[in-house]
């Protein structure tokens, strides 16, 4: 089979009649979830342990939801593709996770949090999901801490809070600037007593390489051991993908150079829906790019933007140092533009106020690729110690990747791929629509909407991990029974073989560009044309483009090695392989998304002062797309999403 | 800026490894030690070899993924940091620079500078956790920690499960990696009930794992780029006594 060079036709777009259903159960939003858990079907403490459990992904998610898994008697296996199930990429989270406990006593609550994420995610979300997440926020931070999480104290003991990415509450909790890697230690710490009492097997440097259905049920994955290449599969009663977001598909990302698609949109291939691709998060704080050489991006935490002033040179090419520029010459431009939220504005405010300034040629740096986060102000208002022991190791970090000291001269910051809000879609259960496969974690597209709030995502991993999952993953395996089938099903065979069949193909081109080239070409493309500001026309182009250089990919990539080794290139090679399909749904999620909302910036459609302008009559709803075969359009299933409590509203941070 | 390359090459355990030189040019001062690896493995491919395989992950010091020995130093010459944090700044034209994989019984070669750490996880397995099941959370706030326990423990709970302390040890030694996690929880009122058994169980399972004893060079807490101090050696060995007499 030779790949399509050329762009789908879009007048073939078909959406379905029906609307999808997210199968929140009705009554008063404050009881559904207790009302729901009441209703579940159990399954006896006895006779859990007949029932597997396959988890992909070792991060927050995963972790979370194989230890839980694990203690309630399950037999569950968990799958990741680092050397160990601490280096999963949530571990990489600095800022924070915020919950509703309102120990500040500054009016904080559970419908507070909700409303906010809601609002905050310009109402492209569900309100029973997001609702739900904001419920089990407190047992989480109750949970971690009993775990041993040093979570940050105050003099008296109890737990300090910081207020954060646009909160007007202080309801994040933090561990110094590392609290993912704190939240993942204790999941993993979890898990690892799991793994002792014999109730979870690990299996490290297993990627997933495709998942298995059979009959419209989840049976099991393929996967292959980085260490020796060998081909395995595995049957499962139910299966759990926790395996991230899709930031990487723009090559240039914070995420963790292995981070991947691979295993959503294997389930996609297979026939799970993809979920609002379009909806991306660029962080407003990463470091630039230093050149070509770059090879991820690395963000500075935003709660910098708490003592951080943003500012640019108010003259465009001014060349001066930071220090020979007065105060009337610079241009403060959150500050002036958003009075009352100033430097915390949303994260995609932030983003696209940087690419304004910097397109228009206010850019700082060598080259002219940033704006200045300035700590003068606070430095001088607390002293320097204040400022280096709340963020000390972020000015160290900054120092050793770019060799300047932010406490004498501004930081440069400019935004870059963060977070993906869109991925498999699921029901309210965190089920997709084949039965028995779950996603949770950034994989799904469940709770964030258009746009994610700060210190939100860990919450959101944990959540589905400890207290959603290990509930409605129960509830359908007491319903569905133990699956029928073990891996000598032909499926089993008949996937593993497509999965030879790839890893000898891309080994055999033998061409005269390494992976890596073709990763970087296809993350300008999406950069450009699928980044921060988006038009139809761009988008049409990438859609030509994209295409284009697939075909090339397939034709002139050079896979070194073998495949019965640990094969670097190959493992990225088939990842990549997998971007340059997902790329093209998500520029034409993009595309069909004629409004703008959140983190999804459609140039026709913002308002006079530049916010994006929603489009709620035509565009309220989640968009589910169908794979309908590598050369047919991918079929549009809508959700219509209700607001029953919230009030939509244009977003404003005047 | 141009370099000299001296990398450890070995096809996996059961070949015999040597060292391979490489020259490389246009090594640009702002890129990171990783991506100055990646520019070679890129001209490695096109000139029809095999890239040198070296683990990595998030590139940003925090996942522990990444872990050579550089010109003799694990994760190179700048304190505290890890090697995907460590800049060619650091170097200048002309330097040889000697790659090569951590060297330890306890954490077989895998290919090239890829090590298999899973000793590391068996470790955290036999204790290293609180036993605290899902749900069964009093209130966050319920027990007061005061701020300087918190913040010790905070201290050693930054550990990255790199291996760089053991690959510095001339005994090839666990001690500050598993005393970072028992001085961890030991200093929080939720580490207390398993306090003994705790350090009991985690060094039995160092034990068995073959690394070495610990004879005070110092060397792991010199590398450690998260900067663990070995104080903690020292209360993980106070708390194994208290443990063995309190059988």
């Amino acid at each position: 089979m030779s790949p399509r060079t050329t762009p789908w036709n879009l007048d073939d777009l078909h959406t379905t009649a029906a609307p999808l259903d997210g199968r929140v159960p009705a009554g008063p939003i404050e009881s559904i979830w207790d009302q729901h858990r009441f209703h579940m079907k159990l399954i006896n403490p006895a006779n859990r342990r007949k029932f597997t459990i396959i988890i992909v992904g070792s991060g927050l998610a995963g972790a979370s939801a194989a230890a839980s898994l694990g203690e309630m008697g399950y037999n569950v296996h968990n799958f990741c593709y680092q050397d160990s199930p601490r280096r999963a990429h949530s571990v990489a989270a600095q800022g924070g996770i915020n919950a509703a406990k309102n120990y500040r006593n500054d009016g904080d609550s559970i419908y507070r949090l909700f409303y906010d994420t809601v609002k905050g995610g310009d109402y492209r979300s569900r309100e029973g999901n997001v609702y739900r997440l904001a419920q089990v926020s407190n047992a989480i931070i109750d949970q971690c801490v009993a775990q041993g999480v040093p979570f940050a104290r105050e003099y008296g003991g109890l737990l300090d809070n910081r207020s954060f990415g646009g909160a007007q509450v202080s309801r994040t909790f933090y561990a110094r600037g590392q609290t993912g890697q704190q939240l993942l230690l204790g999941a993993y710490q979890a898990l690892a007593r799991q793994i002792h009492a014999g109730s979870v097997q690990m299996h490290t440097r297993s990627e997933l390489l495709d998942v298995v259905i059979a009959d419209g049920r989840a049976r099991g994955i393929v996967t292959r051991d980085m260490r020796t290449g060998e081909i395995q599969t595995w049957a499962a009663d139910a299966v759990v993908l926790a395996t991230g977001g899709y930031s990487n598909a723009f090559y240039l990302s914070t995420n963790a150079k292995g981070c991947n698609v691979t295993a959503a949109w294997r389930a996609y291939k297979r026939g799970a829906y993809f979920a609002n691709p379009c909806f991306t998060q660029i962080h407003p704080t990463c470091i630039p790019p230093a050149g070509e050489h770059q090879s991820k991006l690395t963000l500075m935490s935003e709660s910098l933007r708490n003592d951080g002033r943003i500012w640019v040179p108010r003259q465009a090419g001014d060349s001066r140092k930071p220090h020979e520029i007065p105060e009337a010459e610079r241009y403060y431009y959150l500050e002036e533009k958003y009075p009352s939220f100033g430097n915390l504005v949303p994260r995609d405010v932030a983003s696209r106020n940087a690419k304004m300034v910097v397109d228009a040629g206010h850019g700082v740096g060598e080259l002219r690729n940033g704006v200045y986060l300035d700590f003068a102000d606070a430095i001088r208002r607390l002293g320097e110690d204040v400022i280096r022991d709340r963020y000390g190791n972020l000015f160290d970090m900054y120092e050793s990747i770019t060799g300047e000291n932010a406490y004498k001269a501004p930081m440069r910051i400019y935004p870059a791929l963060h977070y993906t809000m869109g991925g498999l879609w699921v029901d309210y259960n965190l089920m997709s629509n084949i039965d028995g496969l779950f996603v949770i974690g950034e994989a799904n597209f469940s709770d964030h909407g258009a746009n994610r709030l700060g210190a939100s995502a860990l919450m959101q991993g944990l959540a589905d991990g400890y207290f959603v999952l290990p509930y409605t993953l129960g509830n359908y395996l007491a319903q569905a029974g133990k699956s029928s089938v073990d891996s000598s099903h032909p499926a089993f065979a008949e996937v593993s073989s497509e999965v030879q069949d790839k890893i000898t193909r891309l080994l055999a081109i033998k061409g005269r560009r390494t992976v890596d080239e073709f990763h970087r070409d296809l993350g300008k493309i999406l950069w450009e044309y699928c980044g921060m500001g988006r038009t139809a026309a761009g988008l049409q182009k990438a859609l030509t483009l994209i295409p284009q250089l697939r075909a090339e990919f397939w034709e002139d990539v050079r896979v070194p090695g073998s495949a019965a080794d640990l094969n670097q290139s190959l493992e990225k090679a088939g990842r990549v392989a997998d971007f340059f399909e997902m790329g093209e749904l998500l520029c034409l999620d993009a595309l069909h998304r004629s409004e703008s909302c959140g983190g999804h910036f459609r140039e026709e459609s913002q308002t006079p002062d530049g916010e994006a302008l929603r489009d709620d009559a035509h565009f309220s709803f989640v968009s589910a797309w169908q794979h309908t075969g590598d050369d047919a359009l991918p079929m549009l299933h809508k959700e219509p999403l209700e607001f029953k409590y919230v009030k939509l509203s244009q977003r404003s941070y005047k | 800026m141009k370099l000299k390359l001296r990398i450890w090459r070995q096809a996996n355990a059961d070949t015999q490894g040597r060292f391979q030189d490489y020259n490389l040019d246009h090594v640009s001062a702002d890129s990171s030690f990783l991506e100055m690896l990646d520019l070679l493995n890129e001209q490695l491919i096109q000139a029809g070899e095999e890239p040198v395989a070296f683990d990595h992950d998030c590139r940003e010091g925090i996942c522990g993924m990444c872990g050579v020995v550089i010109n003799g130093l694990a994760h190179g010459p700048a304190r505290g940091l890890t090697a995907c944090q460590l800049h060619m700044r650091h170097y200048k034209e002309g330097d040889t620079i000697t790659i090569e994989p951590w060297r330890a019984a306890a954490f077989p070669l895998i290919k090239d500078l890829v090590v298999d750490r899973s000793a590391f996880d068996r470790i955290i397995q036999a204790g290293g956790y609180v036993s605290v099941s899902t749900g069964s959370a009093p209130d966050a706030n319920a027990i007061p920690i005061p701020k300087k326990n918190a913040d010790l423990a905070m201290d050693a709970a930054a550990c990255i499960g790199c291996g760089a302390c053991v690959a510095a040890c001339p005994n090839g030694s666990a001690m500050l990696f598993t005393a970072a996690k028992v001085s961890h929880l030991g200093q929080l009122p939720q580490g207390q009930v398993e306090r003994h058994n705790r350090v009991a169980a985690m060094v039995r399972q160092m034990d068995a794992e073959g690394f070495g004893g610990c004879t005070n060079h110092g060397e792991c807490s010199a590398v450690c780029p998260k900067l663990i101090p070995l104080d903690v050696i020292g209360q993980m060995n106070r708390d194994l006594i208290r443990a063995v007499l309190s059988r």
